[in-house]
């Protein structure tokens, strides 16, 4: 792999925020998730999980319910008392109604995905017909005494439960009267409490209502008569979540303590057919509130305060060993939220609501490998960059020479120009922005800063030229038709002749810059494509998939090189595709033609061509050869993946020169540590 | 056994009560345990042995009822035999050879001529499960042979097999493993946990299993104190369990409730937890149960629990989780420190009990009586705690005085040492902390010695330690101007030549003082302190000394380290005799000259009994039991027996009793005692099941009568014992019988009647039938040996019953009722 001058950098204080709803989509197999700053992210589930899509939060868009209605539409609604419909082709929200009744707790989609119910805080249920382009209220059902926190449709369409405080109503859907009122316990453990929220409901097609509360409880109750049938005492605290299977065979519930049950329906004796919901397995992957279950056909899925979403499979529902098989817990999003001026050795971090320029330290020392070096100048903090308005940052970028800084939130783009002064830096913002410049979703410098180039939630490219005092709009790429698959990744060349572009459902673009044509198109892949980098010199395109799939393609000869064959015939060393997370990034050695760095959150890899591929009886992760074997072991024994797993979680590996390499750390202990303190729980022995 | 003439070893109670889950009767009235060979009947109201049901010849390792006739009980035993019993009379109804050693019985109501038992063939870890077909015959000894095997490679312990739901399917764990075989099916599902490779999971290994009585559930203790919860357990995928998780060490066993609505489940913390409805958070607790919880059994009726704990404790614990009564055996949890010893009072049987406690033991009831709190500390059950140890104790002045050494050693230098003695308060009837002596010594206290002669006006203490003193310690006044009160100091310190002190002993008059210093014995002058004479052999260090009683108390007896038996004569100072015997035990008869020493040889223990003035020995038994003895005590009879024979006179005073190295109590006996034992509980048990009818009141009046008779006649003819009781049998006959063979009551009445009118001469018949439960308990102690002999002339001589009889029943009516005596029952047990 070579020696390389490491910085690793911790800190980036990167914070991701709390999950607050999570709605599962049979039938695309994909998972929204709404968090607590109003971001929505889908995850795609058939390829390994990925995030492929997401819409940047508003500071005023607290999302409180998600839900899937006709099959491909995603509704979301919030404190501030409107409905959101999302544009999953545009990356866009399509519309905002305003419910007119306080603040939205929750949110049902019917069975059939024609009509769609929120539950207000004024206690009032209001039903929306879902029109093709629009939602349209349709009628108010009876009107409750305290805030509707949780709501469930029958699964033949017929009836409606919805949680309030103390108590579950059941509506008529029809005609919107209450027919059933199920008084729910407040006491808890012999202590009675002041309220008990319904926190969630779930309503089974025998009529069964399942509720979870504040109390801790679990309760079954027969909604035709009323009663209660069975009462699960769970947790010392809060139950919070919900989600039933859609075989109604058992159900999944998150409580505040960071705990999941799963509960099945199970068959009394063998020989009866007399059924008892069980509580069977608790999962303890979380350290706060799980606010939001999922129940997919073979996994559940949990997320919470602690920003985890996890994915755990059930084991008897998964028929073959695979990347399914496995835990997957998933902290950080699949984007790059760091970038790089090489040249000034800056680092750019992408926060929520600002930017953060670092300068990195330096140091004269050597040492032998492994050592760790003191630093003669420590990292400098240049710049804290906010935006104004109370939306989120989509995307930023810095140039390679550390002139220019751009980024974009939902409708507004920003260009600053940096001067460097010796320690002075003086920031000038570039005003008089084109129209068409409103929002990004991609960013990219071109390697001699000289051309910007911008993805616009249009799907058009725009091609800007940066001279000295502004900039000068020279082309814009017109969109391909057709679908959008996953969100816009760019590449450019680093002579500038060409710029890649991912995210269509065609495949990956490749562009002349200089002619402003397009040039080619390399060939779809079912899996979106995760990152996306050209090498110098031979002007060939690595392409990362999300089923860890590599791929080179050549873009003078508009195919696939040998290399990449090679590898395609040969198949990846089965250990490089269970890996977890999917590649975020890819750069290049600029000496060195044959080596490929990529990285994920838990390893960096440096690719090297000239060596063999391993087979599946070789070993992947070789720890560095030690320096006294004979130079015949290391070279039997070397394999093209050189492979270091000792920076994680990473979130961003770059090579700054052909001897230092930029490592950004994030460890896991640092944002718990930020976290709101876990509800305390006695540990024995302690 | 040996059924021969002579003197035998038997064992004589104290047997394990918590080997094997014990067993409530139908009606939760009576509680079954195995104890060693026998069965053991309590009554769960009172506590007391009703029964003891004796017949197998080797250890007893199940019990069941019969589930097709619930007053009736199956056991199973390593001699190879399934037995049968009726429970309420004591009787053995049948025996079933297997011929080979059953470890486990499993009863089932479906399964109605079958049993099933663990049993170990060819290899010695690997057992079985197999089902036995008893065979339906009218004889009493039946062979079974027919075994078909349902689960290889089964845990040996009855804990790890579990049938459930009626027995549909058996399950059974082992290290990693539960198998589940489900007889209409025929299959067998197993379910792995991963094992001890994965550190994580290193303690997962199942220790228990049971069954929920309603439903497809089944529990499985681990290692690791986990319970789980397994259902859907026919699918080998669709399988799944959850977790219930308090205990912090390993789960001894589990229990549901006979509704299946509770789990019950006990382990080293010696909690009882009830688990309702199997969840987590809705528990409920019995804590400080004494001892490791062993056992849970659960009544039929669903009224009563039981827990059978590592200290030889059964506690019957109610539903609403109280705990209502405690059976308490012999405790042999720990080693024992401080030997046996008889408390001059109680006659009792005093050694370590549970930790930290002195234990007396009847040995006459085998009760434990009470325990007496030395340490009076918490007992923390920590593995690789070090406690504090019992060590050393001693009875002084017929029982007045209690001496007590506890010690703990965390580090070679630092020992932690406490001498205790106690006085016995006549008000309480209990010992009560006197003197407590922080550091007596500055090394481990060796002896304990009281003088124990009549004479002697103050009370002395002698203790000899590693140190190299012995201490003399005096009882003085320590009244002040608050109270009268006395308290024991040091009076003299002795020592020679820096030896450690191994032993010390007084002699019988108290005058003397004998004090072993390594290889060197000393003789102090009791009253001066002096040092009187010295005897050295150069034997080894001495271990043992005892001075001769009554005609040879001018004999001295060592015991040294290399096997040399020394005595030496105190007025001649000289050695009168030596012999090469390894001697382990040496104690001396408190009632006679004799000293038994117990020997170690290379086979065994030989047992030898002589007198100090004579070098040939009175008796010798060889190989009384193939392990090291560690104890022996020699317990005075409260009857002399009147033994002739030579080999039996050592006998008559005295009883000597030994310990095992593997803690069995055993005893010489020509006689086993629980010949002794079962008459009373025969007839405890008649006048138990007596419901208080009129016809009870009648029968109390009338064995009133019977008692003034025989006060009477006792006073006119005190010489001859006549048998007087001798309608007794008569009427416990026609009790005893079981009431469906009996003939109709309108038969029986004029007979019954007829019987209670022959006495005329009623003095008192204006007693309450308050006083009759007194007057019975004295007649049930005294008629012991008189039915006893009464049986015996039944079966020889039937005229000369009917002689005796015959001014009490009309010779027709004791015909009649003998017909039905000897009307063939064996169809009974048929049934």
């Amino acid at each position: 792999m070579g020696e390389f001058n490491v910085h690793r950098v911790r800190f980036f204080n990167y914070v991701p925020s709390g999950i607050r709803c999570v709605a599962y989509n049979n039938q695309s197999n994909r998972l929204a998730v709404s968090r607590t700053d109003g971001t929505v992210e889908i995850y795609n589930l058939s390829a390994n999980y990925f995030q492929e899509k997401f819409f940047p939060g508003h500071e005023s868009r607290a999302t409180e319910a998600l839900c899937w209605a006709k099959g491909q539409r995603l509704f979301s609604a919030g404190l501030n008392g409107e409905i959101i419909e999302y544009d999953l082709q545009e990356l866009t929200i399509k519309y905002a109604v305003d419910a007119f009744g306080g603040p939205i707790w929750s949110m049902a989609a019917s069975p059939s995905g024609s009509q769609l119910l929120v539950g207000c805080e004024d206690g009032s249920v209001k039903l929306f017909q879902i029109t093709p382009d629009r939602i349209q209220f349709e009628r108010n059902f009876d009107r409750q005494k305290s805030r509707i926190l949780s709501l469930s449709w029958h699964p033949a369409g017929t009836h409606v439960a919805a949680g309030c405080i103390d108590y579950i109503s059941v509506f008529d859907a029809k005609s919107g009267s209450a027919i059933g009122k199920m008084l729910v316990d407040r006491q808890y453990m012999g202590v009675s409490k002041r309220k008990c929220i319904i926190w969630g409901v779930a309503f089974l097609s025998d009529g069964t209502v399942i509720s979870v509360d504040s109390a801790g409880k679990v309760q079954i109750w027969d909604s035709a008569t009323g009663t209660l049938v069975k009462n699960h005492l769970v947790s010392n605290a809060d139950v919070q979540s919900i989600a039933v299977s859609d075989q109604e065979d058992s159900f999944v519930v998150g409580t505040a303590e960071g705990t999941v049950f799963h509960f099945q329906l199970v068959s009394v004796t063998s020989s009866s057919s007399e059924k008892q919901w069980v509580r069977t397995k608790p999962f303890q992957h979380h350290t706060h509130d799980v606010r939001a279950v999922a129940h997919s056909p073979t996994a559940l899925i949990s997320g919470g305060t602690d920003t985890h979403l996890v994915i755990r499979p059930l084991m008897e529902k998964v028929e073959v060993k695979n990347y399914d098989a496995a835990l997957r817990k998933i902290t950080f999003p699949h984007r790059r939220l760091v970038s790089c001026a090489k040249k000034k050795q800056l680092l750019l971090f992408q926060f929520a609501h600002h930017l953060e320029l670092w300068r990195l330290g330096s140091t004269v020392a050597t040492g032998k490998n492994g050592d760790t070096l003191p630093l003669s100048k420590n990292a400098d903090h240049l710049l804290h960059l906010k935006t104004k308005g109370p939306e989120n940052i989509i995307c930023s970028s810095i140039s390679p020479c550390g002139g220019w800084i751009a980024c974009s939130t939902a409708s507004r783009f920003f260009l600053y120009r940096l001067n460097y002064e010796h320690d002075n830096i003086s920031l000038q913002r570039v005003s008089k922005m084109p129209v068409f410049l409103r929002s990004a979703l991609q960013i990219l410098f071109s390697e001699d800063s000289t051309k910007l180039f911008v993805a616009s939630n249009q799907r058009s490219l725009h091609v800007i030229r940066l001279l000295e005092g502004g900039f000068k709009h020279l082309h814009t790429f017109q969109p391909q038709s057709g679908p959008v698959q996953s969100a816009c990744l760019l590449a450019v060349s680093p002579d500038g002749a060409w710029l890649a572009a991912s995210g269509a459902a065609a495949g990956v673009l490749v562009y002349s810059v200089r002619r402003l044509k397009l040039h080619c198109t390399v060939p779809a892949y079912n899996f979106p494509v995760t990152a996306l980098g050209i090498a110098p010199n031979t002007n060939n395109l690595v392409i990362a998939h999300s089923d860890q799939q590599v791929f080179e393609y050549s873009i003078p000869d508009k195919q696939y090189t040998e290399w990449s064959r090679a590898v395609q015939k040969q198949g990846f060393h089965h250990l490089w595709l269970q890996r977890d997370t999917p590649i975020t990034h890819i750069s290049f050695h600029p000496k060195r033609p044959m080596h490929i760095l990529l990285h994920d959150t838990y390893m960096f890899c440096l690719i090297d061509k000239s060596l063999p591929l391993p087979n599946d009886k070789t070993l992947l992760y070789n720890p560095l050869p030690p320096t006294n074997e004979s130079d015949v072991i290391r070279r039997r024994t070397a394999h093209a993946f050189k492979i270091s797993k000792k920076y994680k979680p990473l979130l961003f590996v770059d090579l700054l020169d052909e001897k230092t390499l930029v490592a950004v750390e994030r460890p896991l202990d640092d944002i718990v540590a930020q976290l709101p303190p876990p509800i305390k729980k006695k540990k024995f022995g302690t | 056994m040996v059924e021969e003439e002579g003197v035998r070893v038997v064992r004589c109670g104290g047997s394990e009560l918590n080997f094997r889950r014990a067993v409530f009767s139908a009606d939760s009235k009576y509680i079954f345990c195995v104890s060693g060979d026998y069965i053991k009947v309590y009554s769960t109201a009172t506590e007391e042995c009703v029964h003891i049901l004796q017949g197998h010849r080797n250890l007893v390792t199940g019990i069941q009822l019969n589930p097709n006739n619930h007053l009736q009980l199956y056991s199973c035993s390593f001699d190879g035999t399934i037995k049968l019993w009726d429970y309420i009379d004591g009787i053995l109804i049948k025996t079933f050879r297997v011929g080979c050693e059953l470890h486990a019985l499993f009863t089932l109501s479906c399964a109605e001529d079958s049993v099933f038992v663990t049993i170990n063939k060819e290899k010695p870890d690997v057992f079985q499960l197999a089902s036995v077909k008893l065979p339906k015959s009218s004889s009493q000894e039946i062979e079974a042979k027919e075994l078909s095997f349902v689960l290889d490679y089964v845990n040996q312990s009855p804990k790890c097999i579990a049938f459930g739901n009626e027995g549909e399917y058996v399950a059974a764990v082992r290290d990693f493993y539960l198998s589940v075989y489900f007889f209409k099916k025929k299959t067998t599902t197993r379910f792995t946990l991963s094992s001890s490779r994965n550190k994580k999971h290193a303690r997962n290994n199942f220790t228990c299993v049971a069954c929920h009585p309603k439903e497809d559930c089944i529990a499985t203790g681990h290692k690791d104190g986990k319970i789980r919860l397994w259902r859907n357990f026919d699918d080998e995928k669709k399988y799944t369990y959850t977790c219930l998780h308090w205990h912090h060490d390993l789960v001894m066993d589990l229990a549901f409730s006979v509704t299946g609505s509770s789990l019950l489940s006990g382990g080293r913390e010696s909690v009882l937890v009830e688990w309702r409805e199997a969840a987590e958070k809705n528990k409920e607790f019995l804590p400080r149960l004494g001892a490791t919880i062993e056992h849970i059994s659960v009544s039929p009726a669903g009224d009563l629990f039981c827990t059978s704990h590592s200290d030889n404790k059964i506690t019957i614990i109610h539903r609403n989780l109280e705990a209502s009564a405690v059976i308490q055996g012999l405790v042999k949890d720990r080693s024992i420190l401080t030997g046996l010893m008889i408390d001059p009072r109680t006659k009792a049987l005093v050694l370590n009990g549970k930790p930290g406690h002195l234990q007396f033991y009847s040995l006459q009831s085998d009760k434990q009586l009470y325990n007496l709190d030395i340490i009076q500390q918490e007992y923390i059950n920590d593995s690789g705690l070090i406690q504090i140890e019992l060590t050393k104790a001693a009875f002084g002045c017929y029982g007045n005085w209690l001496a007590t050494v506890e010690q703990r050693q965390e580090k070679e230098t630092e020992l932690e040492l406490q001498m205790k003695l106690w006085m016995y308060n006549k008000k309480t009837q209990g010992f009560v902390l006197n003197t407590k002596v922080n550091m007596p010594h500055e090394d481990h206290i060796t002896a304990l010695c009281f003088c124990n002669a009549e004479k002697s006006e103050n009370s002395t203490l002698v203790t000899a330690s590693k140190d190299g003193h012995f201490k003399v310690w005096i009882l003085t006044d320590d009244s002040d101007i608050y109270k009268k009160a006395v308290g024991w100091t040091c009076d003299f310190v002795g020592s020679y030549h820096k030896y450690q002190a191994t032993h010390c002993c007084f002699s019988e008059d108290g005058s003397l003082l004998a004090v072993s210093f390594e290889e060197i014995v000393t003789i102090w002058d009791s009253e001066t302190w002096e040092l009187k004479c010295t005897f050295c052999q150069r034997a080894g260090k001495i271990r043992h000394l005892c001075f001769g009683r009554l005609t040879c108390s001018k004999y001295l007896l060592g015991v040294s380290e290399n096997g040399i038996l020394c005595c030496w004569n105190l007025l001649s100072c000289a050695l009168e005799w030596s012999t090469k015997l390894n001697v382990r035990v040496m104690e001396p008869d408190p009632n006679s000259e004799n000293i038994a020493a117990v020997a170690q040889s290379s086979v065994g223990s030989d047992l030898f009994v002589f007198k100090p003035s004579e070098p040939r020995p009175l008796y010798i038994q060889k190989n009384i039991c193939r392990e090291e003895v560690l104890w022996g005590v020699f317990v005075p009879r409260d009857v002399p027996e009147s033994f002739t024979s030579e080999d039996y006179q050592w006998l008559n005073r005295s009883q000597f009793y030994f310990l095992t190295k593997s803690q069995s109590l055993l005893t010489f006996s020509t006689q086993s005692p629980e010949e002794k034992l079962t008459p009373t509980s025969k007839q405890l048990l008649a006048e138990e099941s007596l419901p208080t009818t009129p016809f009870y009141f009648l029968l109390g009046k009338h064995r009133q009568q019977q008692q003034n008779e025989k006060l009477n006649e006792a006073l006119e003819n005190e010489l001859v014992q006549l048998p007087l009781t001798e309608n007794i049998p008569a009427i416990s006959e026609l009790l005893r019988t079981p009431a469906h063979v009996l003939p109709s009551a309108s038969f029986l009445c004029s007979l019954f009647v007829n019987s209670l009118l022959l006495s005329k001469e009623t003095k008192s018949a204006e007693e309450n039938p308050d006083d009759v439960d007194m007057e019975e308990e004295k007649e049930s102690d005294d008629s012991d040996e008189e039915s006893n002999f009464t049986e015996k002339i039944q079966d020889i001589n039937n005229t000369d019953l009917e002689e005796d009889v015959i001014h009490q029943l009309s010779k027709s009516e004791e015909k009649e009722l003998k017909k039905f005596r000897k009307v063939d029952y064996s169809w009974i047990a048929a049934l």
